[in-house]
């Protein structure tokens, strides 16, 4: 029997009241032209994980991920590296994790003298950050309630709707009784949803937001011709977009939803929410909505979320920087083939092994086993893949000046 | 031999999704089931669905409760249910890709 609901751990305390699981260094570079020298720096380094934006000309919402990113509670310090010619800038980046209490440093590539002496550099900068960082580090009990934990599902088969999303849901409804807050995303897979999807609002101003969220959904995909669901997900018996959504749906459990928040903004309050990262309309009509699962995990974890769960029931090999990410299948098969890669087989739910309480309460105490610092399958793999693109949505004090 | 198993989500449902992938013949069927048993009229995979009853053209087809479709022609109770037989309300091009692999065939072309 769990008992992951009155289970206490230890954190991190940040200087916004916000705890982490974990304590990392941060390097962020700010065009594609840094990348390399950025990896080269945390390769090999213990605790630090990279970030950051390919694009030369600045963006508002790109901008706006990396910041909230640079302040996650997860993260202890941040290093930015820029190359020196392009929009957006190292040094503003710095000032904000700096006000946030954070040690911090940031240098241009073309100023460092190269590559090799810009990743020497970086490296001397990361060790001075991390030691004071450890140094500083405020330790404090974690339970369920101080957790925000995001949901996202990829690589769907028939199974994700029947038993994983629903294990995912059943975990959340835990989650939000004990005071934590919980986080869905994809409205472009609530499609055929409309009315399902209001009735569970647990005001009418949360079911205000949830009709707009939905209709900007419906809207976005009529224009750009695309619906999320893929050949994979038809292969492995998903019909159409509206089946394919009532699966992924399942994992918001049964408890009120309380509004819908956006990209880089963390839930409120505690209780289950839902995440809108589709593009709000804008003269480019730039970005599409999620273009792989690797960038709507991002937009979750830019939420604040300390732990992600990826519901996959064909399986994927992609992990997370920032926030652990926990890898669900509702396939046995694929738990079995992909085991080295998948942390929790929700398939015992289909077979009759487990019942879906049973799941949800057994996902709980690997949430808070994660969360207590034993590393999730793809952390062990050093799987960080990240995706920050050009988007827009709408945030209008922030949006000035760059190409919102 | 153990018998093969479907699982009807909810009671209102007029299909079922395979557990284990079936040949011809007796199929089980779990969860809020109304028949328990059926006959598949072809070989389905995993994963997929089975037609719990008889569904006319233009007939709603329901899953979880919910309308996930319609029939594009007359499915038989047993027949194999996906992309050669129903389409969705929202996305025209799921019914131009392959049934078995999912696979586009509206851009063959660009792949010269």
């Amino acid at each position: 029997m769990s008992n992951a609901t009155h289970e206490t751990w230890m954190g991190f305390l940040r200087p916004d009241g916000r705890k982490g699981v974990r304590n990392l260094t941060l390097v962020i570079y700010t065009v594609e032209c840094a990348q390399f020298v950025a990896h080269a720096i945390a390769a090999g380094e213990e605790r630090v994980h990279v970030i950051g934006f390919p694009g030369c000309y600045d963006n508002a919402y790109a901008i706006r991920l990396m910041l909230t990113l640079a302040r996650h509670p997860n993260v202890g310090s941040v290093l930015v590296v820029g190359l020196g010619c392009e929009y957006t800038q190292p040094e503003k980046i710095a000032q904000v994790v700096r006000t946030s209490g954070r040690p911090v440093d940031w240098f241009f590539i073309q100023q460092a003298g190269g590559t090799r002496s810009s990743i020497a550099r970086g490296k001397e900068i990361i060790q001075r950050l991390r030691t004071q960082m450890d140094a500083e580090a405020s330790r404090v009990p974690m339970t369920l309630a101080d957790l925000t934990v995001g949901a996202e599902c990829g690589g769907s088969d028939g199974t994700s709707g029947l038993a994983a999303n629903p294990t995912v849901g059943a975990f959340f409804d835990l989650l939000v009784d004990a005071g934590g807050r919980a986080i869905i995303e994809e409205t472009v897979e609530m499609l055929g949803l409309r009315a399902h999807l209001l009735k569970r609002a647990a005001t009418p101003s949360a079911e205000h937001q949830l009709a707009a969220a939905y209709d900007k959904a419906v809207r976005y995909c009529q224009e750009v011709h695309q619906y999320s669901i893929s050949p994979g997900n038809f292969s492995g018996g998903l019909s159409t977009i509206e089946e394919k959504s009532l699966g992924a749906f399942a994992k918001g459990g049964t408890r009120p939803i309380q509004g819908v928040i956006k990209v880089a903004e963390p839930p409120p309050f505690p209780g289950l929410w839902i995440l809108d990262s589709v593009p709000d309309e804008h003269f480019m009509q730039f970005g599409y909505t999620n273009p792989n699962d690797t960038e709507g995990i991002m937009d979750l974890i830019s939420t604040g979320a300390q732990i992600v769960l990826f519901v996959t029931g064909r399986g994927s090999v992609i992990g997370s920087p920032v926030a652990p990410l926990i890898k669900v299948t509702g396939n046995t098969k694929t738990y079995e083939a992909m085991l080295e890669d998948m942390d929790f087989n929700a398939g015992r739910v289909l077979s009759g092994d487990l019942s879906l309480s049973e799941a949800g309460m057994e996902l709980a105490d690997l949430v808070v086993r994660t969360s207590a610092g034993a590393p999730s399958k793809p952390e062990s793999l050093n799987h960080r893949e990240y995706f920050v693109m050009y988007k827009h949505q709408n945030a209008p004090e922030l949006a000035a000046g760059c190409r919102a | 031999m153990r018998i093969l198993r479907c699982y009807q989500v909810d009671a209102r449902d007029n299909v079922a999704t395979l557990i284990d992938s079936t040949p011809p013949g007796p199929v089980e069927c779990l969860g809020q089931a109304t028949p328990t048993r059926l006959k598949s009229l072809e070989p389905i995979s995993r994963g997929h669905k089975i037609a719990l009853r008889d569904i006319s053209t233009n007939e709603a087809v329901i899953k979880f409760g919910v309308r996930i479709g319609r029939a594009t022609r007359p499915i038989k109770v047993g027949e194999w249910v996906h992309l050669h037989n129903i389409a969705s309300d929202f996305d025209q091009r799921s019914a131009t890709l392959d049934p078995r692999s999912g696979v586009p065939t509206d851009t063959s072309s660009a792949y010269v």
